[in-house]
C-alpha cells in the first residue's frame, strides 16, 4: 500500500514530466476517420498550438484530451491522471469551439459560479480586470456582444487556475481588433507556468503565442516542432547572395540546400538547413556578396504540409 | 506547477465537492426565479384553473368531496408535476446551447448537476403547491393540519416518477420537440389521473388501468389529506416502480448522451 506521501511524489513527478501525453489516438464517425494514430506530448508548461485545417482532427484531438469523447483506440493522459480523472481534480480549464453562456445570469455571477467548481479558484475580480470584464460584469449573459462573450468564456476556462488550459479556436469569429485583445489578455492570466493547448487556423497566432505547433492535416501530426522549426521543415528558410560565378547544379549540390534559381548575378536557395547551407556558400564561393538570410513564413509550411502532397519531393531542384 | 496544484491531484476534495454543488445549485435557483415567464406559464394556469373552477362552484363536491378541495388536489398535481419534468427539460436546453458540455469540462460531478436541477425542479413545485394552498385557504377549503401535511408528503413522494421523467427526456430530446412533449405528455398524464375531474368512475377496467398510472396517485395524495390516511399498498408499489423504471431510463439517456461527441 503506498503512503501519501508516495503517492504525491509520484504525482509530482508525473506532472514535472508530463502535461499531456496522447499515444495512438484514432477515432472515426461512421466511414469518416478524423484521427488517424495521433501521438502527441506536451510538457508541463509549455503553449502548443494545433494548427490545421478544417477537419484535420484539431477538434476531435481536444475533446479527446479533455475527456468529452472516447477515442476508437489510443490513450490520453492529463498530468498522469485519465482525463476526467484530471477535470475532476480540477486541473483543467477549457473554451470549447461551440457553445452559448446560459442565460438570466450576469457576467459576475456565471464567472463566480464556474470558480466556485474549482478547488482553488482565482479572485474574480483579478480575473474580470484581467479579462476586460470589469465595467460589463452586471450585465446579462444574453445582452452580451460576441467579442464581449468570446471574453466571459475565456474567464470561464480560466478562473478555476487550472494547470491545464484548452483553447479549441478561442478567436474565431472575432475581428482583428477583439482578438489582438484577447491574446492580450491571454497572456495577462494564462501566462503564468500554465500548460496551454489552442486550435486555431490563424497561423500568426501559432506564430505569435507558441512555444510549438503541432500541424495536423487529414487526421495525422504532419509537423511538430517550433514555429521556426516547422517552417525550416519544408525548406523555406531563403538565403540571397550576390554571386555570378556558379550554375545552379552546384548551388543545388550544397548540403542543406533544397531548390536553388539564379536572378541576374544574383542568386535564391531554398534551404532545409540555412546555417548548414550559408557554411557551405561561404566556404565554396568565398566571393558571395550580400549575403540574406530570410525566414519563409508558417502560411508556406502550412500549405505545403497540408496539402497532401509528398513532402518536399517536387521541390528540390525546382526550375526558375 | 505549484505545490498547491499537486496537492489537488494527491488529496481528495470531498467536502468541496459538496459545497460546489451546493454552489451551483444556488445559482440554478437564481436563474430560474428570474424567468418570470417560466413562473406565468408554470404557476399561472393551474392556479387560474383552479380559482375559476373551485370559485364558481364554491359549494358543490364531487363524490362527497368539496370542490374547492377536490379541484386543489388537481391543480396542485398538475401544476407540480409540471414544474417538476421542466427543472429536468432544462437539461435539453443547457446540452442544445452547449453549456452542458462546458461544464462537463470543470469539476462539477454529473451527479450533482442532475441532483442540482431535480432541486430545482421540487423548489419550484413547493412554490406551485404554496401558491395554490394560499388561494384554497382564502377561499375557505377546509382541512385538519395532519391533513394538510399527508397530503404535501404524498405529492411530494408522487413526483419523483416526474422528475426521472424529466431528466429522461432533457438527455433525450432537442429543445424544439421538448415543450411540445413535456405539455402533452404531462397533460395526459393529469387528464388519466383524474387532475382536471375524476374521468373513470368509481370502479371499472378503466379505473383499474388507471390505478396504474403516478398521476392517478398524486390526485389521490389529495383524497389522502381529507382521510387523514396514507395511499394504500398499491400506490407505494406503482408509484415505486414508475419511479425505478424511469430513474433507469434517465441514466440510460445519460449515458447514451454523454457518450456521443
Amino acid at each position: 500500500m503506498a503512503s501519501l506521501a508516495d503517492v504525491v511524489g509520484a504525482a509530482q513527478g508525473d506532472i514535472a514530466a508530463h502535461g499531456v501525453v496522447a499515444t495512438g489516438l484514432h477515432k472515426a464517425y461512421g466511414p469518416v476517420k478524423a484521427l488517424s494514430g495521433v501521438d502527441l506530448e506536451i510538457p508541463a508548461g509549455q503553449t502548443v498550438a494545433l494548427l490545421g485545417p478544417n477537419g484535420a482532427g484539431k477538434t476531435t484531438t481536444i475533446d479527446i484530451v479533455l475527456g468529452l469523447l472516447r477515442p476508437d483506440a489510443g490513450e490520453v493522459k492529463v498530468f498522469g491522471l485519465p482525463p476526467g480523472a484530471a477535470v475532476r481534480a480540477g486541473l483543467v480549464g477549457g473554451m470549447l469551439q461551440v457553445g452559448s453562456l446560459v442565460r438570466d445570469m450576469t457576467v459576475r455571477e456565471l464567472v463566480s459560479m464556474v470558480g466556485g467548481l474549482y478547488p482553488r479558484p482565482l479572485c474574480v475580480d483579478e480575473v474580470l480586470e484581467a479579462t476586460g470584464l470589469l465595467e460589463i460584469s452586471g450585465r446579462y449573459t444574453q445582452d452580451l456582444s460576441g467579442g464581449q462573450a468570446q471574453r466571459v468564456r475565456f474567464a470561464i476556462a480560466v478562473v478555476g487556475d487550472p494547470a491545464l488550459l484548452v483553447l479549441d479556436e478561442p478567436t474565431v469569429a472575432l475581428d482583428v481588433e477583439a482578438r489582438r485583445e484577447f491574446w492580450a489578455s491571454m497572456r495577462g492570466v494564462a501566462a503564468r507556468g500554465k500548460t496551454v493547448l489552442f486550435a486555431t487556423h490563424y497561423l500568426e497566432e501559432a506564430d505569435a503565442f507558441a512555444d510549438r505547433v503541432v500541424l495536423m492535416a487529414r487526421g495525422r501530426v504532419v509537423a511538430d516542432g517550433t514555429p521556426n522549426e516547422v517552417k525550416a521543415k519544408v525548406g523555406t528558410r531563403t538565403i540571397r547572395a550576390t554571386l555570378p560565378g556558379p550554375s545552379v547544379a552546384e548551388l543545388v549540390a550544397l548540403p542543406g540546400v533544397a531548390a536553388a534559381e539564379r536572378r541576374g548575378d544574383d542568386v535564391v536557395l531554398q534551404c532545409t538547413d540555412s546555417d548548414l547551407a550559408l557554411r557551405a556558400l561561404l566556404s565554396r564561393f568565398g566571393e558571395a556578396r550580400g549575403i540574406e538570410v530570410r525566414g519563409g513564413s508558417l502560411e508556406e509550411a502550412f500549405v505545403e504540409l497540408t496539402s497532401g502532397q509528398p513532402e518536399r519531393a517536387g521541390r528540390v531542384g525546382a526550375p526558375a | 506547477m505549484s505545490p498547491a496544484a499537486v496537492g489537488t491531484l494527491a488529496l481528495p476534495r470531498r467536502k468541496g465537492v459538496g459545497l460546489a454543488a451546493l454552489g451551483y445549485l444556488r445559482y440554478d435557483l437564481i436563474k430560474v426565479f428570474r424567468n418570470r415567464r417560466y413562473f406565468v406559464f408554470s404557476l399561472g394556469f393551474p392556479l387560474v384553473l383552479y380559482v375559476v373552477v373551485a370559485g364558481s362552484n364554491h359549494h358543490a363536491s364531487f363524490f362527497g368531496v368539496p370542490i374547492k378541495v377536490y379541484y386543489l388536489t388537481g391543480m396542485v398535481s398538475w401544476g407540480s408535476m409540471n414544474a417538476v419534468t421542466s427543472g429536468g427539460g432544462l437539461i435539453s436546453l443547457e446540452r442544445a446551447v452547449g453549456w452542458s458540455r462546458q461544464l462537463r469540462i470543470t469539476p462539477l460531478p454529473a451527479w450533482a448537476y442532475i441532483a442540482s436541477k431535480v432541486v430545482r425542479g421540487y423548489v419550484t413545485a413547493c412554490v406551485a403547491i404554496v401558491v395554490l394552498y394560499i388561494a384554497a385557504l382564502a377561499m375557505n377549503a377546509h382541512l385538519q393540519l395532519d391533513g394538510w401535511l399527508i397530503m404535501t408528503g404524498l405529492v411530494l413522494v408522487g413526483l419523483a416518477p416526474f422528475a426521472a421523467l424529466g431528466i429522461t427526456l432533457g438527455h433525450t430530446l432537442r429543445p424544439d420537440s421538448l415543450g411540445p412533449a413535456l405539455g402533452g405528455i404531462s397533460a395526459l398524464f393529469a387528464l388519466l389521473g383524474g387532475a382536471w375531474g375524476p374521468i373513470a368512475g368509481n370502479s371499472g377496467t378503466f379505473l383499474e388501468v388507471v390505478k396504474l398510472l403516478p398521476s392517478y396517485w398524486l390526485v389521490q395524495a389529495g383524497a389522502a389529506g381529507l382521510t387523514r390516511s396514507a395511499w394504500p399498498l398499491e400506490g407505494w408499489l406503482v408509484v415505486a416502480v414508475w419511479t425505478a423504471v424511469l430513474g433507469w431510463a434517465a441514466a440510460l439517456a445519460y449515458r447514451r448522451d454523454t457518450a456521443r461527441a
